[in-house]
């Protein structure tokens, strides 16, 4: 409290080093200890095989397929969605108590745990819409899970979007949705891509709305149509790990999963941090 | 002078404008002439930026903004019902205090507009040589029209602008304090710019520097609180107000 200045920097500094070097160690560690162990495991047969033997040999490849689906069915759905709806809040919308209503339900949807997704979906989806338990109801739910995260990086995104860009564009007696779209929201895609990876990471990752919506114990063939059943990496992991045959047996098994399901993410993660940096690039920040 | 003289394009009459509460123009009523330079100079906050975004409606963008009056331009009322407000803005250009060109190629940036309003590709492409040659930019710009408008210097930055707005074919331009960020010499090649683009556009100019008034303008109005004090050809207000407190603004005795 009562260091001098150039104490107290020094001391701050040293804090904050030490803070940074303990995140780089946590991750490092962890993502060592999953390649360490999971790598003797990684093959061609195992991403491209059924699950054999009680999922005690074999591959994971329906789990994978159904992962990425899930991924890229869920981001299809809530990407649009999320967007437009961050346009709309951000661009439209007058600032009163119906957008305060609107910004207070996003920010509460995206504390919501997820397994009150899976409840919702399962309800909604499963039930009410017949979906059953499928790809779709577990994309849909995913996507209502993720899309707060979307619309709130892409109404911060907007927010930065300098207000000069909108009077320059609206001056020239362009419409404010010709604005948007020509101007507005190409700025803003590198922050909206922050979001989507994100986002990414979460559908990926998430295990209870999908258990509750569709995603199956085990099921060794491909899903034909978005109506089916699926496995999925997360659940996949989960029941290795506490339910399968044999827990001690399947561990290499149960790493080389979840190294698959990162390197996923990091691959999806991969595209969006590329199209963000073309847009950076291109509007030269 | 020319053909144009005394022809008025711009016709304000009787307008106040409210933010919220508090009234930011009173009564002001005034004739803007075709083809001239009018100059709009005060201290700040004396209203003649509110007063030139009442002209292309800017203040639109302004939720707690309120008019009453009319702004007639060649007889129509902007402020009508059946006005188009998007067109006005085509019709009436507006060049900002500060540079504020897209993040974009110089010549996306200028084709920007017509580009939008649906032209061909090749009347775009007339349209932004054109519009750089008329804002005397071309020469500096003729070898990297790909190159990012913010690699260009504030003043280029600013001309940029002016050739986006020219790109649009206004009929009138509205400047905004255009040469405020600018260094001398910038703000000089921005002047002579202005002085040759009033054959073709009707231009009206917010400006806080007095000698840019007395050197480009035809016609000058002083605004003090809100209120129009007084307006005339420029050479009557600096060398003869009739008005006191004009006189103490010109001669820097405020503001």
């Amino acid at each position: 409290m009562f260091l001098r200045p150039d104490k107290a920097e020094k001391l701050a500094f040293a804090t904050l080093k030490v803070c940074m070097a303990s995140v780089i160690i946590f991750v490092s560690v962890l993502l060592i200890h999953i390649i360490v162990n999971g790598y003797s495991v990684l093959s061609i047969d195992f991403i491209t095989q059924m699950p054999m033997k009680r999922m005690t040999e074999g591959g994971i490849y329906p789990a994978i397929v159904g992962t990425v689906s899930l991924i890229g069915l869920s981001m299809a759905l809530a990407v649009p969605l999320g967007i437009l709806s961050a346009i709309y809040l951000n661009e439209y919308s007058r600032p009163g108590r119906a957008s305060w209503v609107i910004e207070m339900a996003i920010n509460n949807l995206a504390g919501t745990p997820s397994v009150v997704f899976g409840l919702f979906g399962l309800a909604l989806f499963v039930k009410y819409f017949g979906f059953g338990p499928s790809i779709l109801s577990a994309s849909l739910t995913l996507a209502l899970l993720i899309l707060p995260v979307i619309i709130r990086a892409s109404k911060e995104a907007l927010m930065t979007v300098p207000q000069e860009y909108r009077e320059a564009s609206l001056a020239l007696g362009i419409t404010k949705w010709q604005t948007t779209r020509k101007v507005i929201l190409p700025a803003a895609i590198p922050g909206i891509m922050t979001g989507i990876v994100l986002s990414i990471g979460r559908v990926a990752g998430e295990t209870a709305p999908i258990l509750l919506t569709g995603a199956a114990y085990f099921l060794p063939r491909i899903p034909d149509s978005v109506f089916s059943q699926f496995m999925a990496l997360p659940y996949h992991l989960f029941v290795l790990a506490t339910s399968g045959t044999s827990i001690s047996q399947t561990r290499p098994l149960q790493y080389g999963t979840a190294l698959v399901l990162l390197s996923i993410v990091f691959m999806m993660n991969g595209i969006a941090v590329v199209i963000r940096n073309h847009y950076r690039k291109k509007l030269n920040r | 002078m020319s053909k144009n003289e005394n022809i008025t394009n711009i016709k304000i009459e009787n307008l106040d404008l409210w933010y919220g509460e508090k009234q930011a123009l009173k009564d002001i009523s005034i004739d803007i002439p075709k083809n001239k330079v009018t100059a709009l100079i005060g201290p700040s906050g004396c209203g003649k930026s509110t007063f030139l975004r009442c002209l292309n409606r800017m203040n639109d963008l302004v939720r707690i903004c309120r008019i009453e009056g009319d702004v007639l331009i060649d007889e129509q009322n902007i402020y009508g019902k059946d006005v188009d407000v998007v067109d006005l803005r085509k019709r009436v250009g507006m060049v900002f205090q500060k540079p504020n060109p897209f993040p974009m190629s110089i010549y996306d940036n200028v084709a920007y507009g017509p580009r939008i309003h649906g032209l061909s590709k090749s009347e775009v492409d007339e349209r932004v040589h054109k519009a750089l040659e008329d804002a005397a930019l071309m020469d500096e710009v003729r070898d990297r029209l790909n190159d990012k408008a913010f690699s260009l210097s504030g003043g280029q930055q600013q001309r940029l602008c002016i050739a986006r707005t020219l790109a649009v074919k206004p009929e009138i331009i509205l400047f905004d304090e255009p040469c405020s960020a600018l260094d001398p010499i910038s703000t000089s090649k921005i002047e002579d710019l202005i002085l040759e683009l009033k054959k073709d556009y009707t231009i009206v100019i917010v400006t806080h520097n007095m000698q840019q008034a007395a050197r480009i303008s035809d016609h000058t109005a002083f605004f003090l609180l809100g209120e129009l004090i007084e307006f005339g050809r420029t050479k009557h207000i600096f060398e003869d107000p009739q008005i006191k407190s004009t006189e103490d603004y010109i001669t820097g005795r405020f503001g």
